[in-house]
């Protein structure tokens, strides 16, 4: 076993058991930092498989942004002062045994087909390669996603904000 | 056991299926929104994974960047309902709520 390979499974075995946590953990805010530490397990993949870029923005956009903001929803929906911060589950058994059988038809799938693979020259860093492909071919899908920010940022604050006859109650 | 593409696809089914497990059983909102997230990565582990071994270039890459943008988009749009919905109903289960209005 080469170094590459211990490395794959530390963060696999990371990966896989922060996300059971996530989602069998009653604890709302557990669940929450296990999610974190997926990941993180996620981005050392990223790194594996010679993806330093998008490792980092896993990293700052997920971990940055968007568990905080999941965080914010977390604090901001539970009654905190009564510590009814646990959360109900429905449907257990059925939905273990049909995610069980999914499980085990994708992992087939995946086991079993041929993958035709190649042994790719991924560049030392693939930054100047990311930057050129996404201002030469993907430049109409980069300048709608960044539309789509904006009006993402403004309909979330639009949806958000308090209503006027609210706050006059 | 060398690790090749199919340990990577393998490790991305997991997650896969934990946050279709997680989306199907949890009744906050908050954690449904979790297990879209726990899916997004999974299906970008995918991307990554065949963009190294396929000899695809960087495409791969970069639909998975594009995909942890609409992931952004869609988890401040998504909060941003949440937070609306506790403020009218005073609760997020997902199987108390079934009006639009109070």
């Amino acid at each position: 076993m080469s170094y590459f390979d211990i490395i794959f499974y530390l963060f696999a075995i990371i990966t896989v058991a922060s996300a059971f946590i996530v989602v069998t953990t009653r604890n709302i805010v557990y669940s929450a930092y296990s999610l974190l530490l997926t990941l993180f397990g996620i981005s050392g993949i990223y790194v594996l498989l010679g993806a330093d870029f998008l490792a980092v923005v896993q990293i700052m956009v997920y971990v940055g942004g968007i568990l905080i903001l999941l965080l914010f929803g977390v604090m901001l929906t539970n009654k905190i002062t009564s510590v009814d911060i646990r959360t109900g589950a429905v449907h257990l058994l059925p939905a273990a045994i049909s995610s069980g059988v999914l499980l085990g038809i994708l992992w087939a799938v995946m086991t079993w087909t041929d993958w035709k693979t190649y042994d790719a020259q991924i560049p030392s860093t693939t930054i100047f390669g990311l930057g050129k492909i996404l201002i030469t071919n993907y430049v109409l899908i980069f300048e709608l996603l960044a539309i789509l920010l904006l009006v993402a940022l403004i309909g979330a604050a639009s949806i958000a904000r308090r209503e006027e006859s609210e706050e006059n109650n | 056991m060398h690790v090749g593409l199919t340990h990577f696809l393998v490790v991305s089914a997991i997650l896969f299926t934990l946050g279709i497990y997680g989306i199907v059983t949890r009744k906050n909102a908050v954690m449904v929104l979790m297990g879209i997230e726990l899916i997004l990565n999974a299906a970008n582990i995918n991307f990554v994974a065949f963009a190294r071994y396929g000899n695809f270039g960087l495409s791969g890459q970069v639909i998975a960047l594009f995909i942890i943008i609409l992931a952004a988009a869609e988890a401040a749009i998504a909060l941003a309902i949440v937070l609306n919905i506790y403020k009218t109903f005073s609760n997020v289960n997902v199987d108390e709520i079934d009006k639009l209005k109070e």
